[in-house]
């Protein structure tokens, strides 16, 4: 399988949010803004490219046995790396985010991407397979974000086009699993259907 | 008072899973039937309640050593060891509740509720009338301990009305994952009706 294609099926045919629905937590809990989205989302592909090329290199060292404390180790070396990183360069959005940036250690997608392709795979293919898995996930939450913020508060991106309030409700709780449902619904409807 | 204040706070106000979005994948992975989301439930509860008590101890010691920043690593291994031994122990005292939880304990692991409250519980300041203060160890096992409550609770209700959906017509494109999510924003929606009451 070339490279390129690596990269576009974890955006599309295999994205992890609307397809394999994997990482719900973050999904859900940091997409109160586009902003916010895509800050998580690209936090998220930090670490999955990251790690997916370190257990790519250390497959091969590790015995079958401890592999998923291994990998759970690797990962949250990488995690306490980001936030390190993120504390001195994007304070702000560390602060928004919060509890989220650890919880990437427990992010099924992190873990998922290791076992399923990086163990078995070369560093570079695993690389391309970070980048496609990290983008997707990235995009899922820029557009539920993007979709909750001009509901939710009129604006896009932080740039508001209407005049005071919106709905509420989609900047809280309930908002975000109605607009990740419908979300999916479009998914289902026009992407899945053509894809197969 | 603050315990009670505490209690019905993470069960109701702050629900884990409704309003803080912790633990959804188990939320929608084994909520298909009542009788699993309630063993679940007992699982996480078990090991959330002792994964707090050793993770805030724990925190203790890495305030003494400044070593905060491996709050992260260090907390996930002792939440993984937690849930082995956990499994270890119960299939020797209690085989019963082992039958009854086995299979969920290993989920757990990935669970980021438990993860989330042990770093939730030593980070996060809480408002008690006009004090804000953090909380201490026994505060921390029952905010823990609480959360777990409105987890399972969340999970049985949830759980109860997939039960209900199996049996009706849903269009193709909703079906699965989607149509729960649409349902779990209703149930949430529902629980914003608590907010305001503590």
């Amino acid at each position: 399988m070339g490279r390129l294609k690596l990269i576009t099926r974890g955006i599309i045919q295999e994205n992890p949010t609307f397809v394999l629905v994997l990482g719900m937590c973050p999904t859900l809990g940091t997409t109160t803004s586009a902003i916010n989205g895509m800050g998580m989302g690209l936090a998220t592909t930090f670490v999955l490219i990251l790690s997916n090329m370190v257990i790519s290199l250390i497959a091969g060292l590790i015995p079958a046995k401890v592999r998923i404390p291994s990998y759970i180790v690797v990962i949250a070396t990488l995690v306490t790396i980001l936030q390190l990183l993120m504390q001195v360069f994007v304070p702000s959005l560390y602060e928004t985010l919060g509890l989220f940036i650890p919880l990437i250690v427990v992010n099924c997608i992190v873990l998922g991407r290791a076992e399923a392709f990086a163990n078995k795979n070369g560093v570079l293919d695993s690389a391309c397979d970070g980048i496609g898995s990290g983008l997707g996930f990235t995009l899922a939450l820029t557009s539920l974000g993007l979709v909750r913020e001009i509901l939710g508060s009129g604006s896009a991106f932080g740039w508001k086009f209407i005049e005071g309030d919106g709905i509420l409700a989609f900047v809280l709780a309930p908002g975000a699993f109605i607009a990740l449902g419908y979300l999916m619904v479009l998914y289902n409807k026009f992407v899945k259907s053509k894809i197969q | 008072m603050e315990y009670i204040i505490l209690i019905i706070s993470a069960v109701f106000v702050n629900n884990v899973v409704l309003s803080q979005f912790l633990g959804i994948c188990p939320f929608l992975g084994v909520s298909n039937k009542v009788s699993t989301a309630i063993g679940m439930s007992g699982a996480v509860a078990f090991v959330m309640a002792i994964a707090t008590l050793v993770t805030y101890l724990l925190q203790q010691l890495l305030i003494a050593l400044h070593i905060e920043f491996m709050q992260t690593l260090v907390f996930i291994l002792v939440i993984a060891a937690l849930v082995q031994m956990v499994e270890i122990v119960l299939k020797k005292i209690s085989p019963a509740l082992y039958q009854a939880l086995g299979i969920f304990l290993p989920l757990i692991t990935t669970n980021c509720c438990v993860l989330g409250v042990a770093i939730m519980v030593v980070t996060k300041e809480f408002t008690f009338g006009d004090q804000v203060q953090m909380l201490n160890l026994a505060q921390s096992v029952v905010y823990a301990t609480a959360c777990a409550v409105g987890f399972g609770l969340a999970m049985v209700i949830f759980a109860g009305i997939r039960e209900q959906l199996e049996l009706s017509e849903v269009p193709k494109a909703f079906r699965g994952v989607p149509i729960a999510l649409v349902t779990a924003g209703i149930l949430a929606m529902a629980f914003m009706g608590f907010s305001g009451l503590v």
